[in-house]
């Protein structure tokens, strides 16, 4: 990354102890193919990559783990509990993640609705506070509701993962203040997870505040995903660079930018 | 000598219904008849690399280091995962 002279050093991003090299975190669903996801996180500069648990398939022989293509020595694989209704399924799901993978981190879903995708608040504190319990770092997916929020923390979640919009929508941020909130009052880590489309909605949701952005979609169902990955890169850092630098204030009227004096008579 | 023939071929009959005799399990949702002893046995049979799955046993996971002691047993639920792309 350059960085020009006298511009501000950030501190990198930290998850409960733990130092990562960039504020974007990327899923490996619905890429087209395995060597393009690769590409894509490659550009994209990412090191934590979400993955989710599923049956293995007995009638297929080759491999199909995504980690046959994903490096789990260059890339911090987070798994998730995407497609998870209830609070005991998510518990199931993480507890098979942690045997298979390489790491006490969990990307807790416990989803409550099949059109929005929604997060079913109730079930995923319940969750949370178990996981919690059994020594998980839970990074949990919530909606931008503070209090939730709020009581997430509270039930001792390393990361708190409120969504700019829907999962897959693509609509970006929808609720700036929400996020901005959220980010004020917790102390942990606050990742904005799914619904970002594009790279001003990834600057944009930077801006705010928030610690780092989780995305997928974006990335996938974009027409170049290798581009659109190192676009993303250059939005995130780019959009906290200008929240560190902290932004000139709104206003409803003109102020000229040049002297308004020494006009000619 | 007689009595301790008959005790040896009975004592391997058992240990062979107990090791080599299918059983029927659900697997993944299905149900297959397997030949396996232990949870490892089982992966062998399927020919997958124990490192690459989770198997879990009746809703319990089965750490990797347990499998070679984990009895597979008539009517087991198994389920084996691994990690595939996701957000």
């Amino acid at each position: 990354m350059a960085t020009a002279v006298g511009t501000l050093i950030d501190s990198p991003l930290t998850i409960a102890g733990r130092v990562f090299r960039s504020r974007l975190m990327v899923g490996t669903g619905k890429y087209r193919n395995n060597e393009t996801m690769v590409r894509a996180i490659e550009a994209s500069g990412a090191e934590v990559v979400t993955v989710a648990v599923r049956r293995v398939d007995l009638n297929r022989r080759e491999a199909d783990g995504v980690l046959y293509h994903l490096d789990p020595e260059l890339y911090f694989l987070l798994a998730n509990t995407a497609g998870c209704y209830t609070a005991e399924e998510a518990i199931r799901y993480a507890r098979l993640a942690r045997e298979a993978g390489f790491n006490e981190f969990l990307k807790l879903e416990v989803i409550g609705d099949r059109e929005t995708l929604l997060p079913d608040t109730a079930g995923l504190l319940q969750a949370a506070r178990i996981l919690v319990s059994e020594g998980f770092q839970v990074m949990a997916y919530t909606n931008d509701d503070l209090i939730t929020a709020l009581r997430l923390e509270d039930a001792g979640c390393a990361a708190v993962m409120p969504l700019a919009s829907p999962i897959g929508s693509g609509l970006g941020l929808v609720n700036p203040y929400g996020i901005r909130t959220i980010k004020k009052r917790l102390s942990v880590p606050v990742i904005v997870d799914a619904g970002v489309g594009t790279a001003s909605d990834a600057c944009v949701t930077m801006e705010q505040g928030v610690d780092g952005i989780l995305m997928n979609t974006a990335l996938a169902e974009a027409a170049d995903p290798v581009t659109m990955g190192a676009a993303m890169r250059l939005a995130v850092e780019s959009g906290r660079q200008a929240f560190l630098a902290g932004r000139m204030p709104r206003r409803e009227i003109a102020a000229p930018s040049s002297p308004t004096t020494g006009m000619l008579g | 000598m007689t009595k301790v023939r008959a005790g040896a071929a009975e004592t391997r009959e058992t240990a062979n219904a107990g090791t080599l005799g299918e059983k029927l399990i659900e697997l993944n949702g299905e149900p297959r008849k397997v030949v396996a002893a232990s949870a490892l046995d089982l992966l062998r049979s399927l020919e997958i690399d124990p490192r690459t799955v989770v198997l879990e046993l009746n809703r319990q996971v089965v750490r990797r280091t347990e499998l070679e002691s984990t009895p597979i047993n008539e009517g087991d639920r198994v389920e084996l995962v691994h990690f595939v792309g996701g957000g």
